[in-house]
């Protein structure tokens, strides 16, 4: 009976291991045990490498954007010369410097030679569409001081951070797409209006917007020199009271 | 947990049994025996506690290493880097004591939620610009294994503050060292500023400066919630009680210059179980004080300030609870989607919320119309004759709005310079203050309790020097002062 009363005393300070021997004690001479019985016994190690694999995958983000500060600090911000050795082959870029062709930059190859020729030309258009560039990779792009068109059309970490920061290319920026990209919400979108040059935008298919529709207006309103391109007005107008809740006071208010 | 078995067995033969069998002995002796006799079975056998006569589950541990007063973001942030900077995994124990868990009080949840850079002191500057990366990089610290990434909802649209004739050199100053520090803010003029922003009135307006980056505002809750889940996963104990007393010892030093000092040390804190007189003596080696705007209380639990006025122990801790209300209103043609936070020159301000035309705002009393901090009930008339006629002086479209709701929260306000204290008390030698941030402190959170836990684990400040924030300076009088504050 003392077996029977010690989960109770025990419940703050006890294990899986001793729960399960004290409500079962003959399964611990049982042979055989299964996987899961041995995972559950080692609990906090197998805790630990959830842990270490989560935090390896984030790490790997950032190896893919961190050789392109190594290269901006070792040639100075305006070599933007993707072709150096270094550079992740993953990143894709496709550039157009003044009216050539578009440009391929990805890994090392026969394509390096001509790039070093350009590499004092400014760079006018970039498409990085499904590029992992993050937060730290825009120090690139935000280098580029006469861009005028960019894509980044699905781009998994390109987030409201990293639209605040391209007011950089305020000066030179006409047209710019942001379709698709899973992290883009509309309050990202506000800090679009310091891109007064901007003809064209994009915004359309981002699933992290709550009012599609509703944000259009916002943004054709911020932009008014800008054709936006996005849900359409009547998407997400449903007739009835649902639409007139979902409007007012999105975030939550304390009572 | 055999060995847990054993000591029930020993145990309750020791106590069971003998209770029944003796006679004449009074149970003040009994409950002094029962913890000896406890000490000495723990003694020889270590483990975790345990109570054979009665459930103490509810009630905090008997041991902890550090104890955290206050479990809002300050204290949540501390318990988190004492737990990420501690040298082995699992070396120190940490236990945050917070009184109410619904957060009802609680400055962190109440907060307009604005983080900013636009600070006149340096190191207010580079506070606001490690947390703002922190916030930034949110789901890399504080990633828990099968919980979803935490979304803060931050709009980075910046703060504008604008600055009337007599305060734009001081403006221009602060600019100046703002961007030293690595904070991307520009000045505009009332030409400028009209451009960018049809709807403000730049009457009075001499200069503006205007936050590019990193500057907006976000979602206190989902901050506090995140780093909860995180603290608690990194093993930091939870409880919920209110701290009565402070057990301390006191040891007599002399200065070199021969004066006596008595140097204090708390062994003990007392925590009181919610509804109830059942209170736990947790012996602890360090206590930290995140009680926000009731740390003033708990500083003088621990005596501080009780002392003749002038001297080092006679100086109080100057924070005390202030209350600030912030209303919420809908205004049809108001500031379009790239509105700022807007801080006008004569103190009010406001910031869209979400998409529907919404606007929080409010503005911060001068010393004559401060409100009773006793409770927090809305003084809508404070809106109507004090608030509104400055917005709509400011944004002539504000004259037409229509308040929807109120609410009012505190601010942990450092009387003496308006800005944060941090550090150990020079005298009761194991008590950290993280608090009196006097409406600032939700920004400067995460690098605030990085300071505090490089405080309490290296004895000095590593990463950002906040020496012009530690205790002394009260004592001293060496101010430092914050001049924009909202």
């Amino acid at each position: 009976s003392l077996r029977l009363a010690a989960p109770v005393w025990n419940w703050g300070t006890g294990s899986i291991r001793g729960l399960s021997r004290a409500v079962d004690p003959e399964g611990i001479q049982r042979k055989g045990r299964t996987l899961f019985q041995f995972l559950a016994d080692r609990f906090y190690d197998v805790a630990a490498v959830r842990e270490y694999l989560l935090r390896k995958q984030v790490l790997k983000v950032h190896q893919k954007n961190r050789s392109f500060t190594y290269i901006k600090e070792r040639y100075g911000p305006n070599l933007f010369d993707p072709q150096l050795p270094g550079y992740p082959a993953n990143p894709v870029f496709l550039s157009r410097f003044q009216d050539k062709e578009w440009m391929r930059s990805s890994g090392r190859g026969l394509s390096f030679l001509e790039f070093w020729e350009f590499r004092a030309v400014p760079i006018e258009a970039v498409d990085a569409s499904g590029c992992a560039i993050n937060y730290q990779g825009l120090d690139h792009l935000l280098a580029l001081k006469e861009l005028q068109s960019l894509s980044l059309r699905c781009c998994p970490h390109v987030d409201d951070w990293c639209l605040s920061r391209l007011h950089q290319l305020a000066d030179s920026l006409q047209e710019l797409s942001l379709a698709g990209c899973p992290r883009i919400s509309e309050r990202g979108l506000a800090c679009l209006h310091h891109l007064w040059n901007l003809r064209r935008l994009d915004i359309s298919h981002l699933p992290a917007v709550s009012n599609p529709g509703l944000t259009q207006i916002l943004v054709e309103e911020m932009l008014p020199n800008c054709e936006v391109l996005g849900a359409g007005w009547a998407q997400g107008l449903k007739l009835g009271l649902e639409e007139q809740s979902q409007d007012t006071a999105s975030s939550p208010i304390p009572a | 947990m055999l060995r847990s078995a054993l000591w029930l067995g020993w145990g309750r033969g020791l106590l069971g049994l003998g209770l029944g069998t003796r006679r004449g002995v009074s149970t003040l002796e009994w409950d002094g025996k029962v913890s000896e006799i406890k000490k000495k079975i723990q003694s020889v056998i270590p483990g975790g506690a345990w109570n054979p006569l009665y459930d103490t589950s509810h009630l905090p541990p008997e041991h902890s290493d550090v104890v955290i007063v206050g479990g809002g973001v300050l204290g949540l942030s501390v318990a988190y880097w004492l737990k990420r900077l501690e040298k082995q995994r699992g070396a120190i124990k940490v236990l945050v004591v917070e009184r109410d868990h619904t957060y009802s009080q609680a400055s962190t949840v109440l907060s307009v939620g604005g983080i900013r850079q636009q600070f006149s002191l340096p190191e207010n500057i580079q506070l606001s610009l490690f947390s703002v990366e922190f916030l930034r990089n949110i789901n890399e610290y504080l990633a828990v294994v099968d919980d979803p990434p935490l979304d803060l909802q931050f709009n980075p649209s910046g703060y504008l503050f604008l600055a009337s004739e007599k305060g734009a050199a001081t403006m221009e100053n602060n600019v100046k060292v703002q961007r030293q520090e690595g904070a991307k803010v520009c000045l505009m003029s009332p030409e400028q500023l009209r451009n960018k922003f049809p709807w403000i009135n730049t009457e009075g307006v001499a200069l503006a400066s205007y936050g590019l980056e990193n500057e907006g505002w976000f979602d206190p809750w989902s901050l506090l919630q995140g780093l909860r889940r995180k603290v608690q996963s990194m093993g930091v104990l939870f409880c919920q009680g209110e701290v009565t007393r402070f057990v301390s010892s006191s040891d007599r030093m002399e200065t070199p210059s021969g004066e006596e000092v008595i140097l204090k040390k708390i062994h003990e804190v007392h925590v009181k179980v919610d509804h109830s007189q059942e209170y736990q003596p947790v012996e602890c080696a360090i206590v930290v004080n995140t009680a926000g705007a009731w740390s003033g209380q708990i500083a003088e639990l621990a005596g501080i300030g009780k002392g003749p006025p002038g001297t080092l122990q006679g100086t109080k801790l100057p924070v005390e609870p202030r209350k600030r209300y912030v209303y919420l209103w809908h205004c049809p043609q108001g500031p379009g989607l790239e509105a700022p936070l807007l801080a006008d020159p004569s103190g009010a301000y406001f910031r869209r919320d979400g998409l529907g035309n919404n606007y929080l705002g409010g503005c911060s009393p001068t010393a004559e119309e401060e409100p009773d901090p006793g409770n927090l009930e809305v003084d809508h008339d404070f809106f109507q004759d004090k608030v509104w006629p400055l917005l709509a002086q400011r944004v002539p479209a504000f004259e037409t709005l229509k308040v929807k709701s109120a609410w009012a929260g505190y601010y942990d306000y450092n009387t003496f310079d308006q800005n944060g204290v941090v550090g150990p008390h020079p005298l009761v030698v194991n008590m950290y203050f993280a608090t009196g941030f006097s409406g600032h402190g939700l920004q400067q959170a995460p690098a605030v309790g990085r300071a505090v836990a490089e405080m309490v684990l290296e004895g000095h400040f590593q990463t950002i020097d906040l020496s012009p924030f530690l205790f002394s300076r009260f004592y001293l009088g060496e101010k430092a002062q914050e001049h924009c504050i909202i």
